[in-house]
């Protein structure tokens, strides 16, 4: 199929952007996105110009390095995908394709199509995690976890950390995410024991870093790739509430 | 030339790991405090090193490319973890994931160090689980386990098919809670370029930040290489599109020796290559196979209507097809070891029974499975592979057999080290994939994300110190010092030149010429002629390559195409390395198949007698190289051929 491209092309994060267009023939079907765009560079190469940035490391949907707002939507028009999991048979030859960098506050742009996630790891440096040492665990099998929790559980803590959520978000707000991690430990007996102070430091925590806040409109669910679920957020306003009044 | 000692404790193997801790030198608190480690990578080898190291009050500085270090390329494996804890009550124990571990690798890796892989094993479990790692539970409410290749047993822990970036996340709250009380400094988008080297030994790195472009020089009283295996010398592969060799072949031209370059792994079950546009294969778990069954026709012609897309596969009778891992091997049946798997694979495609529109793939099929446990059942198991599938494919496994082929996965071989994990060069140690100690000739599945961790969490924090509490009174190290500035101008040297080639041709046309390469003739099966051929067409790819590469763009900014063409400078003498070792090595075991080595019945021919040794690589100087033997010897166990029947 033949293809025009929107690109949002940036030097560095103090440059001005703008959108450029590229013309791209006879791509494959069974091409995924990001293979198109690698075609894209190595015709930009050839032609002396400088490629186009775009982050991406395991490009099988689990690293939550590929980010893209495509066509107005992160990670594009199929569902539960992430971008580099996003195959060309979802575009119909002719089409133009509008490719643009997460746009969030928190994320700002370092490259064309490269944002800065770190704030995420900032949120998980506070309170993202149970503390356990290194050797000071008990045998495995001395605390019992219900199927039902662990299932759950992990369902939560299928979050790849990508964005998508935030970019999708009006106030790019970052409650998914951390209602993710909460989730996850909050429905682990391991977990219970710092539920309260996390979830008040890891809140605090995105809030001083610019997220805003969740006005309950759930761009974000529609848009994960990995499928969490609002009742994580749910769940974190009750984990929320009962730390404030305990 | 430095003498290859393994540094083994003493006394009988059981008791060589408690013997060694017993009488190790410690650190004292207040000197860890004074006391610098620099650690390169963030996987699940680098991440639990760098926490643990932290924990005990050493100041560590981490290093990796991606954005974010829970992006290593660990937080990609799918089906699961070995350990010999023995929930199942199946009979499993301490000695026997050891003896499965060491048969698995075809008596090509070390005993002690194997034995203490398997000992310490039950203790990750533990650790992962007070992390909250969401394990898979049975109804009781107690740890699930299911089955991988190469046991009788069932010792696989997982959580669903994403266990890898489970124990990641694990590791990475760690290592952020480490990074909060300021233990660790975490450097991300930064690639290392170069090891720096005081008076004999290492003393830190030299680190390009990936975005400002800026060269950066960074002391550590020890380094640790964290960096993950080599895969991508054939370009396509499972592993990420950053995974690389660099970081070992830098500190291989700095005197620390290759081991074992040509044992790597062929994974059996992965989607099949569709197109020349293609950036990486996809893996398909080999815990599919606890449930599916691998089978191709048993008529040419059915094979060749099947390729030509004129029938389905339900439409083939069940008399038809032939379940050729049940057939060959009764005893292990779909799970068989992967060398086994992958090369039964190839022979009945070889042979003519391949299905799919190349010819290049056989069916992994769950259609009995599914009438046997119910869809819910397969979906719980493993609904986000076959998602996965699905959305490459475009085609749904629940109701058509997933089509698979053999494809590069894991690399055994990697940067030698003895039993401390400290490589030829004194203070500078290798973990997880990145080294070569544990799994010989083929690693058996579910033992990665084992050994990443057991090196990480439970030995480095040990053995380090015996080598620190020597370092004690050597206080910080300017970088001013000549050795960082000569480091520095090296990389920038060759940082430079690279960029002033402005050849004709992109970096990723050499890439996947010299994965063309290597698929051919060091791939699968190998043999004296192809081998040589493959040595003299990488020399003239990389000669090619010096002189015609195009790189766009500047050394002094956010640069991925620069970031890419050291990594294939890198892959295109490391290739050659690979071909020699292969070449060198007369006889098949595990990963390499030499054909000229193979029983009447196709399978590997060892030759203990002449090989049984890690294959160490000295370095010379470009295209040449030294081989020393580390002997293996065998104690507790006696070496049998490998059967699987
Ligand atoms: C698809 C897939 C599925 C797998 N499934 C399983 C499984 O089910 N069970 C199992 O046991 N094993 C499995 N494996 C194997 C296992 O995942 C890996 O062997 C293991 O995770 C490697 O961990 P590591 O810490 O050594 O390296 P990695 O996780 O690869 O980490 C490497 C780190 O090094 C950094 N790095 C690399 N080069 C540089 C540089 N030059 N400068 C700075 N940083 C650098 C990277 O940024 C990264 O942080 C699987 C592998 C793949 C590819
Ligand atoms: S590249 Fe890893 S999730 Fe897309």
């Amino acid at each position: 199929m033949d293809l025009t491209l929107n690109i949002w092309r940036q030097k560095d994060a103090k440059s001005k952007g703008r959108f450029v267009t590229y013309q791209l023939k006879n791509i494959s079907q069974n091409c995924s996105f990001l293979e198109m765009l690698d075609i894209l560079n190595e015709q930009l190469i050839m032609q002396n110009q400088e490629p186009v940035a775009f982050d991406h490391d395991c490009r099988e949907g689990i690293c939550g390095m590929c980010s893209l707002y495509i066509n107005g939507r992160p990670h594009g028009p199929d569902d539960a995908v992430t971008t580099c999991q996003l195959h060309m048979r979802k575009f119909k030859d002719g089409d133009t394709i509008v490719v643009e960098p997460w746009r969030a506050r928190p994320f700002p742009v370092i490259k064309d199509l490269l944002v800065d996630r770190t704030a995420f790891d900032k949120i998980i440096q506070d309170g993202g995690y149970i503390s356990v040492n290194t050797g000071a665990a008990a045998e495995a099998n001395n605390i019992l976890v219900s199927k039902t929790s662990a299932e759950l559980s992990m369902d939560a803590a299928a979050c790849i950390g990508c964005g998508a959520c935030v970019a999708a978000c009006k106030n790019a707000s970052a409650m998914l995410f951390v209602s993710a991690k909460v989730s996850n430990l909050a429905l682990l007996p391991q977990g219970k024991i710092e539920a309260k102070s996390r979830v008040q430091k890891m809140v605090s925590k995105m809030d001083e870093l610019g997220f805003g806040n969740c006005t309950n409109t759930y761009a974000c669910e529609a848009e994960c790739p990995k499928l969490i679920s609002r009742s994580n957020i749910a769940r974190l306003n009750r984990e929320f509430f009962c730390a404030k009044i305990a | 030339m430095a003498e290859l000692q393994a540094k083994i404790p003493n006394g009988p193997l059981a008791g060589k790991w408690t013997n060694y801790k017993d009488h190790q030198n410690l650190v004292n608190p207040t000197n860890k405090r004074k006391l610098d480690i620099v650690v390169v990578g963030t996987g699940l080898a680098g991440a639990s090193a760098a926490a643990s190291l932290a924990e005990m009050g050493f100041n560590v500085k981490i290093f990796c490319y991606q954005d974010s270090p829970r992006r290593a390329h660990s937080i990609a494996a799918q089906g699961g973890i070995n350990a010999a804890k023995n929930y199942p009550n199946d009979g499993d124990s301490i000695y026997r994931l050891f003896y499965d571990t060491i048969k698995g690798g075809d008596y090509r890796s070390r005993e002690a160090n194997v034995y203490r892989l398997a000992e310490v094993s039950n203790n990750i479990i533990d650790q992962c689980v007070a992390q909250g790692v969401p394990f898979a539970r049975e109804y009781s409410g107690s740890l699930e386990n299911r089955s991988f290749g190469g046991a009788l047993v069932s010792r696989t822990f997982f959580a669903r098919g994403q266990t890898g970036q489970q124990l990641l996340l694990g590791a990475y709250g760690a290592l952020s809670r480490q990074i909060k009380l300021g233990m660790v400094t975490m450097y991300n988008r930064h690639e290392m370029l170069d090891l720096v080297i005081v008076e004999g030994k290492a003393r830190g790195i030299i680190a390009r930040d990936l975005v400002t472009g800026k060269l950066e020089r960074h002391f550590g009283h020890a380094v640790v290489m964290a960096t993950g295996g080599y895969g991508n010398v054939f370009y396509l592969s499972t592993n990420a599109m950053g995974s690389n060799v660099s970081v070992c072949w830098q500190v291989f031209k700095k005197g620390a020796y290759f081991a074992n370059p040509c044992f790597t792994q062929i994974h059996p079950t992965c989607i099949p290559v569709h197109g020349d546009y293609q950036s990486k294969l996809t893996l398909m778990s080999e815990s599919l196979r606890n449930d599916g069954r691998i089978w191709v026709p048993k008529k040419k012609e059915d094979a060749e209507k099947h390729r030509k897309g004129q029938i389905k596969a339900k439409e083939i009778s069940e008399d038809d097809r032939d379940y050729y891992l049940e057939r060959r091997y009764p005893a292990y049946g779909n799970l068989v070891p992967r060398d086994v798997a992958s090369r039964a694979a190839k022979e009945r495609c070889d042979a003519g029974f391949g299905v799919g529109p190349t010819g290049l793939a056989v069916f992994l099929d769950f259609e009995g499975a599914i009438k046997r446990l119910g869809k819910h059942v397969i979906e719980e198991r493993y609904g986000n592979l076959f998602q996965m599938y699905e959305k490459i494919v475009d085609e749904n496994p629940y109701e058509n057999p997933m089509m698979i082929y053999p494809a590069v996965h894991y690399a055994m071989g990697g940067t030698w080290v003895d039993y401390e994990l400290m490589t030829t060069i004194p203070g500078l140690y290798a973990l997880g994939e990145a080294n070569f100690s544990d799994h010989g000739a083929n690693r058996l599945g579910a033992s990665a994300l084992m050994q990443g961790l057991a090196d990480g969490y439970f030995v480095l924090p040990y053995t380090i110190q015996n080598y620190l509490a020597g370092e004690i009174r050597v206080p910080r190290m300017s970088t001013d010092k000549p050795e960082f500035e000569d480091a520095e101008k090296n990389v920038r040297n060759r940082l430079e030149k690279l960029i002033g080639i402005k050849g004709s041709k992109s970096v990723d046309y050499f890439h996947k010429e010299l994965g063309k390469i290597m698929w051919e003739y060091v791939g699968m099966g190998r043999n004296e002629q192809g081998l040589k051929k493959a040595i003299e067409l990488i020399r003239a790819l990389r000669k090619d390559f010096w002189k015609d590469v195009r790189i766009t763009g500047s050394l002094e900014e956010l640069n991925p195409e620069l970031e890419k063409a050291n990594r294939v400078a890198d892959f295109l003498e490391m290739g050659e390395l690979l071909a020699l070792d292969a070449l060198t090595r007369n006889e098949s075991c595990g990963g390499h198949f030499r054909e000229e080595y193979q029983t009447s019945e196709g399978e590997c021919l060892r030759n203990d007698l002449d090989y049984m040794y890690v294959a160490a690589w000295e370095y010379l100087k470009d295209g040449e190289f030294e081989l020393h033997k580390e002997p293996l010897k065998y104690e507790e166990i006696e070496v049998k051929q490998r059967i699987y029947k």
